[in-house]
């Protein structure tokens, strides 16, 4: 019934009976509604009354004589240790002038009034603006961090002339070993309005700094603490009376302890004695960085506050470009130091065996192509198996098995050593170097892919480049006889200071990326015969375990014309050269990358850097293997 | 000649009174609050005159709206209905796609104006749901129910999720209201306000952390006396101390000394209780009620479905703004952003509201023409 009386109404007007209905059903629920919500608003006057009548005379004692404000109190910010708790980062303590505008009458005049105590630049004046907004205006915001002993005297002298402005005592971050650790432990800097966007205003209330770059930044959430307060009575005046009336101290930050060993760092940069380049040193058992240096480099305490912008047009500058990561972002064609990797690509993937050989004539040919493809050695060097082609790093044999594999396999095969991605390490801003492929070019020229460039990617030229971290990951992922470990340079945290240090546990186990171990023994013996016979020979000399290496030496012109290329005047600057090693070969405890931005040859210039590191290396090593054995009976027993 | 232009001029007059047809007691009290508003956010903001009078200006351009309105009859509102609802979702899913506004996406960039596409739906969804129960047989069975809950849930989700809870509550109030007015079954609400607590610990694991903070923050607002729980601390001193009379106009310490967060918009109550006392509450809230009830009283005698159920949704949403925001100020809700009607520094809700007020005086002065 119901249905047949809504089917009549399709019309715009109900029958007169509804409306009449409807309206009467209306009018006893617009009733009921009223009423509802006077009784709503009958129980907020009660609850106003309550407030206000009720509990008046607490709340009017809290409001009136009290004036009590919550005041942050900024927690101390986390230290950071190498991995023998050599201290890169710690907290010093220092002085500042801070303003409360609120006592201020006329602020832009006592600003330059104080400018004539103590110096204060424009970019003070400017960074105070920007911090006062975020700042009640009872709140000391600071105007002049860093004073000497001097200004704190001149303007003590002057104080009465400045109500509303304070010397206070803080604490800022201090970078011991400067130079050395810029590229890595980074720095932190005054928060800035972008970050004031960023960060959360409660937790970060009577914080200045924060992490700009490198393990500063990375782990800014560890090293910050948590925030305290105090409760302060004040004056109308929000003068602080007496002494606190309750407190709940801040919470430091914790202490990380790197991987790096600041030893080993300190002779990795010495032995690039200033020229422009990169080295990196990893423990391929656990993907720990145990060094890592990109020279040149910048002292990092020049930030932490504020920059003069002279030395920072000085770092800008500089025609080696200090402030470049070069670990991270510089690009290096990886040249033949990934003919270790071709050569175990067309092993695993069964195009070759280790017994094959090829013909190195000198030259390689594309079938019914003209351009010749050359080798480094005038004439050739005659027939060479992989071990062999290793060592004397033979052009041909790896054009030809690059041929052979085409680009998509090869690129396929070559991200499993993590080419072309970042590397994942726990550091911002890395970049991704290039590893070629089909897909890579048409993204990115738009253009299809020729076998030439598959040729030539063979012997790691071309479009192919590399980061030092990536390059050194793979080296690494290599020794460890292709088990991959992320590389990383947390080794360890410590919450509070007498708190134990905690090692990190051990990210999960990643698949192996070689499938058959005996591949592997191949090119680790050719990359054994580099350093006893082959490009890099005698860069073993009176060294205890045996290395397996191999040299780059990326051209900056490639050989592919029909002329061989004159030696240019300069032989020093005309190659990007490069090392890698692992040592012990079998075993390896460290795998080694040094990358240099201009020499003649890998083996001339990039080995003996990476020579002296395995040396700096040795001493800990050995002692670290002698306590092994010591202790062994029991270790070697358990599982 | 002169009395005759006299005459003339005066026949004039009156005919603009009553063709706009301005119900002069709603008026009356709405000028009232207006004035209200204006003479605390003075006093709230420290005495900054620009403040005051960009918002009188704000309740100017809504007073115009609101007399615009009140020309259009409520059948072309009834015609435009599904329209302007669909309009005001389409602009919503724009602003979800991609809107700007700092942390929350509410704005809708239309370069000459911006504004919060939500804003539009605090008059569209009574429309809607005016529209459609209007079409239907009354009191509604569940299916009505369900499509009528699809109706306001579909905005409701698209405005939680920018994330404005605030907004999407008012939203939501003003479609159920109308549900209620058109003679939904006492049991029915009773089974759907059962079900609702039974979704209540469900809808817990959906709320933002912020929104979770809020609520916790209100059982125990000294547990985090930096950050959520010095509004509520600080809301409640600044009206405790107001007592029975108040401080006095411009009196007021919290706000003056900034203890007061947010003192001239969503806490801008606190800052009137602090200096007018219990007494001014009183008198305010009941001039909110008189409001309320003038407003319901039009919805009464309009004769049509529609009109009734638009303007008695209207009416009653205009409590849970007061509600809200005076139970967060007192300590007894969540904090949420909702203004204090009429009384909060603020354009696009004081423009939403009076133009709300134009669809009742619209509806107002068309009762006569709906009574055949």
């Amino acid at each position: 019934m119901r249905m047949r009386r809504s089917r009549v109404r399709e019309g715009r007007y109900k029958p007169l009976k509804e409306a009449r209905h409807e309206e009467a059903l209306f009018r006893r629920r617009a009733l009921a509604g009223f009423l509802i919500i006077v009784a709503c608003l009958v129980a907020l006057g009660v609850r106003f009354s309550f407030l206000q009548i009720e509990r008046h005379d607490e709340f009017s004692a809290r409001s009136e004589a009290n004036r009590v404000l919550t005041r942050p109190l900024a927690p101390a910010r986390g230290l950071i240790y190498d991995r023998n708790g050599v201290l890169l980062a710690e907290n010093v303590a220092a002085f500042r002038l801070e303003i409360t505008p609120e006592q201020v009458h006329d602020l832009p005049a006592t600003i330059v009034r104080l400018g004539e105590v103590v110096p204060i630049s424009d970019d003070d004046v400017e960074r105070f603006n920007a911090l006062r907004k975020s700042k009640r205006s009872y709140e000391g915001t600071p105007i002049r961090l860093k004073l000497s002993e001097e200004e704190i005297a001149k303007f003590s002298v002057n104080r009465w002339a400045f109500p509303g402005v304070d010397v206070v005592p803080y604490l800022t971050r201090s970078y011991p070993l400067g130079e050395e650790f810029a590229h890595t432990v980074g720095y932190v800097g005054r928060i800035d309005e972008a970050d004031l966007g960023k960060l959360d205003k409660g937790d970060y209330a009577g914080t200045t700094h924060v992490g700009k770059t490198g393990i500063e930044r990375y782990y800014e959430d560890r090293l910050h603490g948590e925030v305290g307060y105090e409760k302060i009575e004040v004056n109308a005046d929000h003068r602080p009376i007496g002494e606190p009336l309750g407190r709940v101290a801040p919470k430091p930050g914790e202490n990380l302890y790197l991987s790096i060993d600041a030893r080993l760092q300190e002779a990795t940069e010495a032995a690039f004695e200033g020229r422009a380049g990169a080295a990196v040193a990893i423990d391929p058992r656990t993907g720990e960085v145990l060094a890592m240096v990109s020279v040149p480099s910048f002292d990092p305490n020049l930030f932490v506050n504020g920059i003069a912008s002279v030395d920072y047009a000085a770092l800008l500058d500089a025609e080696d470009k200090p402030l470049l990561n070069r670990l991270l972002r510089g690009n290096y064609a990886p040249g033949s130091t990934m003919k270790p990797f071709v050569g175990l690509g067309g092993l695993e993937l069964g195009l070759r065996r280790p017994e094959d050989t090829v013909l190195s004539t000198g030259e390689f040919f594309i079938p019914g192509q003209s351009r010749a493809y050359r080798d480094d050695v005038r004439g050739g060097q005659g027939r060479v198996d992989l071990v062999q082609a290793i060592a004397k790093s033979v052009n041909t044999y790896f054009y030809s098995l690059a041929l052979d594999m085409g680009i998509d396999r090869f690129s396929g095969f070559m991200s499993r050593f993590g080419f072309g991605q970042p590397t994942g390490i726990d550091l911002m801003g890395e970049g991704s170097g290039v590893l070629p492929s089909r897909e890579w070019k048409r993204g990115r020229f738009n253009q299809a892919w020729y076998p030439g460039e598959t040729v030539i990617a063979g012997i790691g030229q071309g479009y192919w480049v590399v980061t030092p971290l990536q390059l050194a990951n793979a080296v690494s992922t290599l020794a460890a006889r292709g088990v991959p470990h992320t590389p990383h340079l947390l080794r360890a945290v410590q919450r509070g200071v007498d708190a134990r240090i905690e090692p990190l546990p051990p990210a999960p186990p990643r698949k192996n990326v070689i499938e058959r171990a005996a591949n592997w023994a191949s090119v680790q013996q050719g990359m054994q015969e580099v350093v006893r016979s082959g490009t890099a020979r005698g860069i073993d000399a009176g060294f205890p375990y045996p290395i397996a290496g191999k040299t780059g030496t990326a051209e900056r012109y490639s050989r592919t014309g029909t002329e061989w290329t004159s030696i240019s005047a300069s032989p020093i600057e005309r190659h990007q050269v490069l090392f890698e090693a692992f040592t012990p070969a079998d075993d390896a405890r460290i795998a080694v990358i040094v990358a240099l931005e201009a020499g003649r040859s890998g083996a001339h210039d990039a080995a003996p850097i990476a020579r002296k590191i395995l040396d700096a290396w040795l001493p800990g090593d050995q002692q670290r293997q002698a306590e092994r054995v010591a202790g062994g009976g029991e270790g070697a027993a358990s599982p | 000649m002169i009395d005759e232009l006299f005459h003339e001029w005066r026949h004039r007059l009156m005919s603009m009174w009553r063709k706009p047809r301005l119900d002069l007691p709603l008026l009356g009290a709405l000028l009232l609050l207006m004035g209200i508003g204006l003479a605390t956010l003075y006093s709230a903001s420290d005495l900054d005159r620009s403040q005051v009078i960009s918002q009188a200006l704000r309740f100017m351009l809504g007073l115009l709206l609101m007399t615009v309105i009140a020309r259009v009859p409520p059948l072309t509102l009834r015609n435009w209905t599904p329209w302007l609802y669909a309009a005001s979702v389409v602009l919503l899913v724009i602003v979800v796609i991609h809107g700007e506004g700092r942390g929350a996406n509410r704005w809708l960039d239309l370069r000459i104006i911006r504004f919060q596409p939500s804003e539009l739906l605090k008059l569209t969804m009574p429309m809607m749901i005016a529209w459609y129960l209007n079409g239907r047989p009354l009191p509604p069975g569940w299916i009505t129910l369900g499509a009528a809950g699809a109706l306001i849930a579909v905005p409701a989700a698209l405005i939680a999720k920018q994330p404005d809870l605030g907004t999407a509550l008012l939203i939501v109030a003003s479609g159920a209201f109308g549900i209620f007015l058109s003679g939904l079954a006492w049991w029915r609400i009773g089974a759907l306000l059962a079900a609702f607590a039974g979704i209540v610990p469900v809808a817990w694991h959906f709320l933002h952390d912020y929104q979770k903070n809020r609520v916790l923050t209100l059982l125990d607002p000294e547990a985090d006396p930096l950050g959520n729980g010095w509004h509520i601390i600080q809301s409640k001193i600044a009206v405790g101390s107001g007592g029975l009379w108040g401080k006095g106009w411009h009196h007021g310490t919290q706000s003056r000394l900034e203890f007061l967060p947010e003192h001239t918009t969503d806490f801008i109550f606190s800052v009137f209780a602090e200096e007018w006392g219990l007494v001014g509450v009183l008198l305010l809230l009941a001039l909110y009620v008189f409001i309320i009830a003038r407003c319901l009283w039009i919805a009464a005698e309009a004769k049509d479905t529609y009109a009734r159920l638009l303007a008695g949704a209207i009416s009653m949403s205009l409590f849970v703004y007061v509600m809200v925001n005076g139970g967060m100020i007192t300590g007894m809700l969540p904090v949420v952003g909702v203004p204090l009607p009429l009384v909060s520094y603020g354009g696009t809700s004081a423009v939403s509201l009076l133009a709300g007020f134009g669809v009742l005086m619209s509806i107002h002065a068309h009762r006569k023409v709906l009574a055949n």
